[in-house]
């Protein structure tokens, strides 16, 4: 047994070592497992339920991910409550702030504390005009319900919103039911829309049918290539393919190329259709 | 050494087969005082500075601001923790100057005064995994299945992979200590499932199994408290009489051996990074044996 102690001693080392790697890989391979968990939970858990807005001056949600670290400063300094830290289970990357508008929404203030309050950088601080502020798009999402699409003059929307007639218009159209009364329907206009939330908050309706949306929900967005002929020619200061060839309309020879208008008492000419089978034989025998 | 462990020290109960009540004997001799002295210290510690934070939110008095994970103070401090600042870098994101001055002063503290302090003196979850460790002592619980205590090195690194890989801050999805301190504060949601998580798995799967073994953010204190000015020294450990009490309520129990025993050092220093400076050892000892002291102090009595 004693005959070679640098053997016995060697292979003890040898059981030492080969414990030891086992051990090393069973705390690396746990770990591994663990974080990949994290990992992968995070990277599913991080879509967020459409309304959950995300405070003024936010990064896009994959950089806010990076950048917030869950303190609850920019929740401590929203004077009106908007804001609260999302717990385990609401479905927003827990400890991260944001306000859903039907609750409370966003008062727009113009020191913006929140963004003021962040120490990170996850609440941009490049915005200092409030309504520069992009948190959400309002959408007039249901036009079953909205009662001025009913034809009524509810305006609530309009009226609350921030920034009247400019992220909120009420356009004028024809009631086509009664067939003698306007609709004024209340139009949002991407420019000027904050997503603050005003408008959603306050629909008269038990359902908001106006709401604020993430962009991404939101909008559409044209191909890179296309562009609009009309803009076109005004940049231009004219068509860019030249004038175009005016065929003739029959029936309105002697006017203008495109105008189609029929003057009070003029007929527009009309020839009466000929009872079938008073020219052309089908053959048809029954 | 010189003496017979006492019947109610670890050694002692398991020699006649009795339950086993470290620290029975320190209150004996030293009276119930000075026996909880550190751990008395240290609830205050942490409860007060938990009440600092809840202040505000239960009476309006807005001393501090925020939590753990970044706060301010009296609206000049800014406090930011490293760790998740780290992983925010790792992520890719470039803080502003606030949470770096403030990670800064919190990385400055702990690298100077203790790194594994903040487990001990401040973190919230510490109460919850030393009610389980005293609980499981209590219902006499063996087993379960520990990992290694270098899996927590590994987590770390594979947090801050993670961040890098994911773009997002990785161990907050899962963090017991920020989820517990931010729900003390905020309001918890369903975050109490992963603190009763927590404790079941240091009460019933393994011992001092979180803050051990797994916690990433204790191995990040204990990197930065690597060469920290406040230690505990055995100076007197010619007078220990094996009872075995200390190795019984360290949470790092390793720790303890190399400056007791003189096991591959000969000073009486403990100076391993894992220690979190609680000071229970020093609470339970019978003979005195420990004291908290500087890493300088090598002197032995």
């Amino acid at each position: 047994m004693n005959k070679h102690p640098e053997t016995s001693a060697s292979s003890k080392g040898a059981t030492a070592r080969r414990r030891f790697l086992k051990e090393m890989a069973g705390a690396a391979g746990g770990a591994c497992l663990l974080s990949l968990g994290v990992g992968l939970y995070g990277s599913e858990a991080s879509a967020r339920p459409a309304a959950a807005l995300r405070p003024p001056g936010a990064l896009e949600e994959s950089d806010f991910l990076a950048a917030c670290v869950r303190c609850g400063l920019c929740v401590r300094d929203c004077p009106f409550d908007t804001l609260k830290l999302s717990r385990l289970g609401d479905n927003v990357a827990t400890g991260t702030p944001y306000f859903e508008a039907r609750s409370i929404a966003c008062e727009m203030c113009d020191d913006i504390p929140c963004v003021k309050a962040c120490p990170t950088g996850a609440l941009d601080r490049e915005l200092t005009d409030i309504r520069k502020a992009r948190m959400g798009l309002a959408v007039l999402i249901d036009q079953e319900t909205c009662l001025n699409f009913l034809g009524l003059r509810c305006d609530v929307c309009y009226r609350v919103c921030p920034a009247i007639d400019e992220a909120i218009t009420l356009e004028l159209v024809h009631n086509p039911r009664s067939d003698r009364h306007a609709m004024l329907l209340p139009t949002v206009h991407s420019d000027a829309c904050t997503g603050c939330g005003k408008c959603e908050k306050s629909c008269v309706l038990p359902e908001a049918a106006i709401k604020v949306l993430p962009f991404k929900l939101a909008q559409g967005k044209s191909a890179e290539h296309y562009r609009k002929g009309w803009e076109e020619k005004e940049a231009a200061g004219g068509s860019l393919i030249g004038e175009q060839e005016q065929l003739p309309m029959r029936g309105l020879e002697g006017r203008a190329y495109g105008d189609t208008r029929v003057d009070q008492g003029q007929t527009p000419p009309y020839t009466p259709p000929k009872a079938p089978g008073s020219d052309l034989d089908s053959g048809w025998k029954p | 050494m010189n003496t017979h462990a006492p019947a109610s020290s670890i050694r002692g109960a398991a020699r006649i087969g009795a339950v086993a009540r470290p620290g029975a004997e320190a209150v004996e001799v030293k009276g119930w005082l000075k026996a909880h002295k550190w751990l008395l210290l240290r609830r205050f510690s942490q409860l007060s500075i938990l009440l600092l934070f809840l202040i505000g939110p239960w009476f309006g008095l807005w001393l501090v601001k925020g939590n753990l994970s970044s706060s301010l103070t009296l609206g000049v401090l800014p406090l930011t923790d490293p760790f998740v600042l780290l992983q925010s870098i790792a992520a890719g994101h470039p803080p502003y100057r606030e949470a770096v001055l403030g990670g800064g002063i919190v990385l400055a503290f702990y690298l100077l005064l203790g790194g594994r302090l903040f487990c001990s003196w401040v973190c919230p979850i510490n109460i919850v995994t030393d009610a389980a460790a005293w609980l499981r002592r209590r219902l006499g619980i063996k087993g379960g299945k520990t990992p290694h205590a270098d899996t927590r090195y590994w987590l770390l690194g594979f947090t801050l992979v993670a961040s890098f890989a994911t773009g997002g801050i990785a161990w907050e999805w899962v963090n017991p200590v920020s989820m517990l301190h931010r729900g003390l504060i905020f309001g918890f949601g369903l975050s109490w499932g992963i603190v009763i998580g927590v404790f079941l798995y240091d009460l019933l799967l393994a011992s001092r199994g979180w803050c051990g073994h797994v916690c990433p953010m204790g191995a990040f204190y204990g990197l930065v408290g690597k060469t920290a000015l406040l230690r505990v020294t055995a100076d007197k450990r010619s007078t220990c009489n094996d009872c075995m009490d200390c190795f019984a309520v360290c949470p790092e129990p390793q720790v303890i051996r190399p400056a007791l025993k003189a096991v591959g050092q000969s000073h009486p220093v403990i100076l391993d990074k894992d220690c979190t400076s609680c000071g229970r050892c020093i609470d339970v000892c019978s003979k005195d044996v420990f004291r908290l002291t500087t890493r300088f102090d090598r002197s032995e009595s």
